[in-house]
């Protein structure tokens, strides 16, 4: 499955300062049920290279940290349940950081 | 975009918008949980803004305002959102960026680089301000001579002074800052935290600084920092978001995780924290300082010296500590003004925000 992730508001760099990934992830449940959940720990353990406490927190995104996907607010789409598809672009933004 | 629009109402995420009807929901808001498309978003999120500076009397027809700019999201959301509405809504404001240069390399440099594009992006003018030219230091040189701890301090201290030296450099008749809702929220916790009583009545206040040299407004006190980013994010502004190399301050940070934790169990939360401390004013007794002038430049100050002046005055001497922390040995000793200082528990001022953002 090909998806696209972004990181930005500081996110990027906890992942070498690269702000859009294009990965190839395999479901590990088969390809029809790819869920948000899924591909947190995915990201942990692929893309995140230090402070992994500044991007998650228990098994969800750490809270201050927006996600969409699509371009559409993960809290619509049911947040760690969302459902992935082939394609999707989903993005991840500190508001931590800064003013 | 078209493509991402049908895979979302495969998806079954394609809910439409509970205000026009229309269009998909692109988020929900955390203030009133409504589901709500991106075109209604923007049009809320500016009207509820535009709202606030008429209810509390922001600005008046005719006055030059200058924006704290920092680079980060919160004050380029501001720049933004109030040049749209002075359009909008002809307030007949002359809006100016104000930026402080506190000579942090790959930090600021950096930061300022986003406020001169945001100079260009908005058609405002914008003024720098340095420390260096201010005060002979940079912050890098401040932290080569005190090391780390306490930097925030003198970072603190110049910054708010440096604005207002830069306010009245530029003749603006008030300073608007990106303090947000999530912000005020966190400073109330933390004055709680502190048992500081004069600054928690003072913290909320949308106007602070009427008796100062340049009063500073929060056009974003009822804002969501969910939304500010989410706004800048919709419209691809253009901000800078890596934090200050010189920054943490850990007690500040564990406040903003419990609002933030909070917030996601029920968001309304940050709203009422900000009532609260608004109608803690009430039972205050807490005498405020008097106000006079600093002896040796002239700022405002309840001593005979004010606190950039006796910070600066231990840098040049080599004794860096001098100033920080309980009251200034030796060069403030006036008892009478010393007891404000008692009161407030002796501790230090909380400062709005970590060092490095945007903090006035
Ligand atoms: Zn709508
Ligand atoms: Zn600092
Ligand atoms: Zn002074």
């Amino acid at each position: 499955m090909q998806l696209t992730l972004e990181f930005g508001g500081g996110l990027e760099l906890l992942c070498e300062s690269v702000k859009i990934h294009k990965v190839n992830v395999d479901p590990p449940n088969g390809p029809e049920k790819f869920i948000m959940k899924d591909l947190l720990s995915w990201v942990r353990t692929n893309l995140i290279k230090e402070r992994p406490e500044m991007f998650m927190k228990g098994d969800s995104v750490r809270p201050g940290v927006l996600v969409l996907v699509n371009d559409c607010d993960w809290e619509l789409s049911g947040q760690l349940d969302t459902t992935l598809e082939d394609k999707d672009v989903v993005v991840f933004i500190s508001t931590l950081h800064g003013g | 975009m078209e493509e991402s629009n049908t895979k979302l109402t495969k998806k079954g995420g394609g809910r439409l918008c509970c205000i026009c009807n229309q269009r998909r929901a692109a988020l929900k808001r955390p203030k009133t949980l409504e589901q709500i498309c991106r075109e209604c978003f923007y049009e809320v999120f500016e009207e509820e803004i535009h709202q606030v500076i008429v209810d509390n009397q922001l600005f008046k027809p005719g006055e030059r305002i200058a924006i704290g700019a920092s680079g980060g999201k919160d004050s380029t959301v501001l720049a933004c959102v109030l040049a749209e509405l002075n359009r909008r809504h002809n307030y007949g404001l002359d809006l100016f960026l104000l930026s402080v240069d506190e000579g942090i390399t790959g930090y600021r440099d950096d930061s300022l680089e986003t406020v001169k594009r945001n100079e260009v992006q908005y058609g405002l003018p914008l003024k720098i301000v340095s420390y260096k030219d201010l005060y002979g230091w940079t912050m890098d040189e401040i932290v080569k001579m005190i090391g780390l701890k306490n930097n925030c301090t003198f970072c603190g201290v110049f910054r708010r002074q440096a604005l207002d030296r830069g306010a009245s450099l530029l003749k603006v008749d008030k300073v608007a800052t990106g303090h947000n809702a999530d912000d005020i929220a966190e400073t109330v916790l933390l004055n709680i935290l502190r048992g500081d009583i004069a600054r928690l009545s003072r913290c909320t206040s949308i106007v602070t600084g009427e008796d100062g040299p340049i009063p500073r407004c929060k056009p974003f006190k009822y804002t969501y920092e969910k939304e500010i980013v989410m706004y800048a994010y919709f419209k691809r502004l253009d901000y800078f978001s890596t934090e200050c190399i010189y920054s943490p301050n850990a007690y500040r940070g564990f406040a903003r995780e419990f609002i933030k934790d909070l917030e996601r169990i029920r968001p309304r939360a940050i709203l009422d924290i900000i009532k609260s401390g608004e109608d803690f004013r009430i039972s205050t007794s807490t005498k405020m300082p008097e106000q006079g002038t600093c002896e040796r430049c002239g700022y405002i100050s309840s001593q005979k010296w004010c606190k950039a002046c006796v910070l600066l005055e231990g840098l040049n001497r080599g004794l860096p500590k001098m100033g920080i922390g309980r009251s200034s040995r030796g060069l403030n000793n006036d008892p009478k003004k010393d007891k404000y200082m008692k009161q407030g528990n002796g501790t230090k001022s909380i400062e709005n925000k970590q060092c490095g953002s945007l903090d006035f």
